[in-house]
């Protein structure tokens, strides 16, 4: 393809001049009609694909969600955990759905909503378990993955008559709540949904939070519009259930209430 | 090459690691002494046994020789629990071993068998001994005493198969090694003390089983064995 000289000069003026005026991007996407969303596709339940390569998990539908508030078409731009960054901040995207979680060197560089999903890692149990903090396990049987965050944080914080199983794997920790040889154990919520997923006799539910680090969209910095219409949808949805059915489809667990 | 040794590291954990060598020992105290028994008990059946229970402990022994210690471990302790046998990780570990040395040293032991000379039994039979009386006093010993140094291999074996017990988070010298490398990164230390400790204990091991041999049938067996 040979384009003229000129009319490459005028493409690149025409696309620099476009960019510089923008107003914001809220009002380019209502005006494109359509919000392009970051979204795993590795990393179920948030983001994984089906058998017939359709994107799907709670990232997605989440995505969804946002897209038909904001009355616009989704487009969803499949990401990895290393490129989602710089996807936004290139522009590619309008907005990161992809079980990001807020920390201090990611706030240096992009905005973060408000949390829409819980991501978290703690201790789990059937409803007969009466544990509500780590002083609870004392005299009780924990399982939890050996070297995980889980483990490291347990071995301190639990009373010294509590006993912790340690596997060498998820599946390991997983089997063993599964087949009764524990009855809590230690680990992230989407390993709990897994659990849940099997349909175990003793559905885990949450005993208390090890460590909590939710998941919020992430978007550019100095978009005031666009952050508070997210955050304004995201409020919305928490209050109509719309988000908790989301959760509970995805993650077999009801939103936290003070999420 | 900026890898700095620190030989220390392992013992950051001494508890940890005193307990490893502990239940390793029990490990092997309580399945070596069962399992024998166990072999024992399947020799006898396999070759003087009722004729119905002979098929039986052939199928034993082929379905544990044939499959991996690993997946039988598995199975006791994360399998039995769906048809509602709930055991604990130590009593899974220690069944696991005795059932398996238990196929290996049944085996063995019927090879010791086949080698007593007939005219020993017929010998029994002539004194009027009943055959229980024949396999204790004429064929056991004799039996035993030729396949001691294969027995006392196999029990090593067992006794370094242990450590994937570890994987049942049974708290054994592998599982210190791993927790231990798990927490201080320290691969090479971890892994060449739990090396060092393993060899003491497989010395040990054999020395000791050695000594039972020379008490059991006099000196001749330990010159065989060596």
């Amino acid at each position: 393809m040979k384009f003229p000289k000129i009319l490459l000069a005028l493409a690149a003026a025409a696309t620099l001049f476009s960019s510089t005026a923008r107003a914001d991007a809220l009002e380019d996407i209502v005006k494109s009609g359509v919000l392009k969303v970051a979204v795993p596709q590795d990393f179920p339940p948030f983001g994984s694909v089906t058998s017939d390569l359709k994107p799907q998990g709670l990232d997605i539908d989440v995505a969804t969600l946002i897209a038909k508030k904001m009355g616009v078409k989704i487009e969803l731009v499949p990401v990895t955990s290393a490129n989602r960054v710089p996807y936004l901040q290139t522009k590619k995207v309008d907005l990161i759905i992809s079980s990001l979680g807020k920390n201090p060197e990611r706030e240096k560089v992009i905005a973060f909503s408000d949390a829409y999903a819980p991501f978290y890692n703690g201790v789990f149990g059937g409803a007969d378990q009466k544990v509500s903090s780590a002083a609870d396990l004392a005299g009780k049987t924990v399982g939890v993955t050996r070297g995980a965050v889980e483990d490291l944080e347990l071995t301190k914080i639990a009373p010294a008559s509590a006993t912790i199983k340690r596997y060498e794997d998820n599946n390991g920790t997983i089997s063993a709540f599964l087949s009764g040889q524990v009855q809590l154990v230690a680990t992230g919520n989407v390993v709990a949904a897994a659990i849940i997923a099997k349909h175990p006799p003793k559905k885990p539910e949450t005993k208390f939070l090890i460590k909590n680090s939710p998941c919020s969209i992430g978007l550019n910095k100095d978009e005031p519009k666009l952050l508070d219409k997210v955050n304004a949808i995201l409020a919305q949805t928490k209050k109509d259930g719309e988000l908790n059915a989301l959760s509970v489809k995805w993650l077999g667990l009801p939103l936290p209430a003070n999420l | 090459m900026s890898y700095h040794f620190d030989f220390l590291a392992p013992f950051d954990y001494p508890a940890v690691l005193i307990k490893g060598v502990l239940v390793t020992i029990e490990l092997i105290a309580i399945g070596g002494v069962l399992g024998v028994a166990v072999g024992i008990f399947g020799a006898w059946a396999r070759t003087q046994g009722p004729r119905w229970l002979r098929p039986l402990v052939s199928a034993y022994v082929e379905l544990i020789r044939n499959t991996p210690f690993l997946i039988q471990l598995f199975f006791i302790f994360f399998g039995l629990p769906g048809i509602g046998l709930q055991i604990g990780e130590m009593e899974a570990a220690v069944l696991a071993m005795v059932i398996n040395l238990g196929a290996y040293s049944c085996e063995i032991i019927r090879a010791g068998i086949a080698a007593v000379a007939r005219g020993q039994v017929e010998a029994g039979l002539s004194l009027a001994m009943t055959r229980m009386q024949i396999f204790r006093h004429v064929i056991l010993p004799p039996a035993l005493q030729k396949i001691w140094p294969a027995l006392s291999s196999q029990v090593v074996i067992v006794m370094l198969g242990s450590a994937v017990c570890s994987q049942i988070a049974v708290e054994e010298l592998a599982y210190a090694a791993n927790f231990i490398q798990g927490r201080n990164f320290r691969s090479f230390e971890s892994y060449l003390l739990s090396t060092a400790i393993y060899l003491l204990l497989a010395i040990g091991l054999r020395q000791l089983l050695r000594l039972i041999g020379d008490r059991l049938f006099g000196r001749p067996a330990a010159k065989e064995a060596t």
